[in-house]
């Protein structure tokens, strides 16, 4: 009987709070070459409660590289950075927004 | 006069089994010709020892096998990759060792270790081991790691096409290799590198931009895991699906059967980038 009330005790399908539902909006840092060997970063899918403005502010100066913000239709504000920056984009954005790692997705080579 | 005679035969099988890679044929004669006249009972314990012995050769194919995994990374010089993997056979290697444990133990509590409790003790463990891989290589090769079929995936071969072109020769190759449609692997690159290109009248791949083939190198290797591996047993052998009802792309494993369904997010990474070019 006790055995029966251990059982009991676990229910499987109860939420256990990291579902896995939520990162389907992941953050996108891509990069991609512009002319020459000069390339470019992009941060999309920052959550709409950051101030992308000063976000932008503080990583230009950063990073040392100029940047700005770009609103898509579809895909909302987007910074983009010059140069090659994602490592430290996803730096900046885990140490100082507390992100989680696992909701940033590099891309590109 | 059995009790006697029993400990010693097995010492000296245990002697055998550590010597078995040098001593191999000259020694199993003896093992066979000594103790079958001793004792009738021995002779099922024997028949698993010269078992483990022929199969020890087995075991070396099996590292062999291991190796295979890792060599077909080797092409894609995955250094990292090849680390992971290597942990996560390791990983599966350990799991298998626990049930190998167990289960040698119950084969040989049940008949012998009843009568003479020393015996198991003077088998050593990494012999149990052996046998345990051989009889899972023997009755279900799939089980026993890596060994089954060998990817090599071939190096990608990058030249520069013009002043701004990077021309991906071996793409087919590539995708015949992983069983995957070349479009699909080329959709990937071009939303991976943010880039677009096209398809030349051999079939290869001109893409805008410079890129050099440890860059393409880093794209098929998250290709690789993302869309080709199977999650549940690391297999290459797999097969990507369309499910034409729900629309989603499943990869189904060839080597172990699971599906797991993956994002076909691929268009759309695309498009994404694509507009956003500036
Ligand atoms: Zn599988």
């Amino acid at each position: 009987m006790s055995s029966i009330e251990n059982l009991k005790s676990f229910d499987p399908f109860a939420d256990t709070g990291d579902d896995d539902t939520q990162p389907t909006n992941y953050i996108h840092i891509r990069i991609q070459q512009r002319n020459g060997r000069k390339t470019l970063t992009t941060v999309q899918g920052l959550p709409d409660e950051y101030d992308l403005k000063k976000i932008t502010k503080v990583l230009k100066k950063d990073f040392a590289c100029n940047g700005n913000i770009v609103k898509d239709e579809e895909l909302g504000q987007v910074i983009q950075l010059q140069g090659d920056q994602r490592l430290k984009v996803m730096e900046f954005l885990t140490s100082q927004l507390a992100l989680q790692k696992k909701n940033i997705k590099i891309h590109g080579f | 006069m059995a009790d006697v005679d029993e400990p010693k035969v097995v010492e000296d099988l245990g002697l055998d089994l550590s010597l078995k890679k040098k001593k191999k044929k000259s020694k199993t004669p003896d093992a066979e010709s000594t103790p079958e006249p001793t004792v009738d009972d021995d002779e099922d314990m024997l028949a698993g020892l010269k078992k483990k012995k022929k199969k020890s050769k087995d075991a070396s194919a099996k590292a062999d096998g291991v190796d295979e995994v890792t060599d077909a990374f080797d092409d894609l010089k995955l250094k990292k990759k090849k680390k992971k993997k290597a942990t996560v056979i390791d990983d599966f290697d350990a799991q298998l060792e626990k049930a190998g444990v167990l289960d040698d133990d119950n084969k040989e509590n049940s008949p012998e270790a009843a009568e003479i409790p020393g015996e198991t003790t003077s088998i050593k463990y990494e012999d149990l081991l052996h046998r345990f891989f051989n009889i899972l290589r023997e009755n279900n090769p799939e089980l026993a790691g890596g060994s089954g079929s060998k990817l090599k995936v071939p190096p990608p071969v990058c030249q520069r096409e013009g002043n701004k072109k990077t021309l991906f020769a071996n793409v087919q190759e590539i995708a015949a290799v992983l069983q995957r449609n070349p479009e699909h692997i080329i959709q990937y690159l071009f939303a991976e590198l943010g880039t677009s290109g096209s398809i030349d009248g051999q079939k290869r791949l001109i893409m805008r931009g410079r890129f050099q083939p440890k860059h393409i190198e880093n794209v098929l290797r998250r290709y690789i895991a993302e869309y080709v591996t199977c999650e549940t047993c690391k297999s290459m052998n797999t097969e990507l699906k369309r499910e034409s009802a729900n629309r989603l792309h499943f990869i189904v494993c060839k080597a172990c059967g699971s599906t797991k369904s993956v994002s076909s997010i691929k268009t759309g990474f695309q498009a994404h980038v694509g507009r956003r070019k500036k």
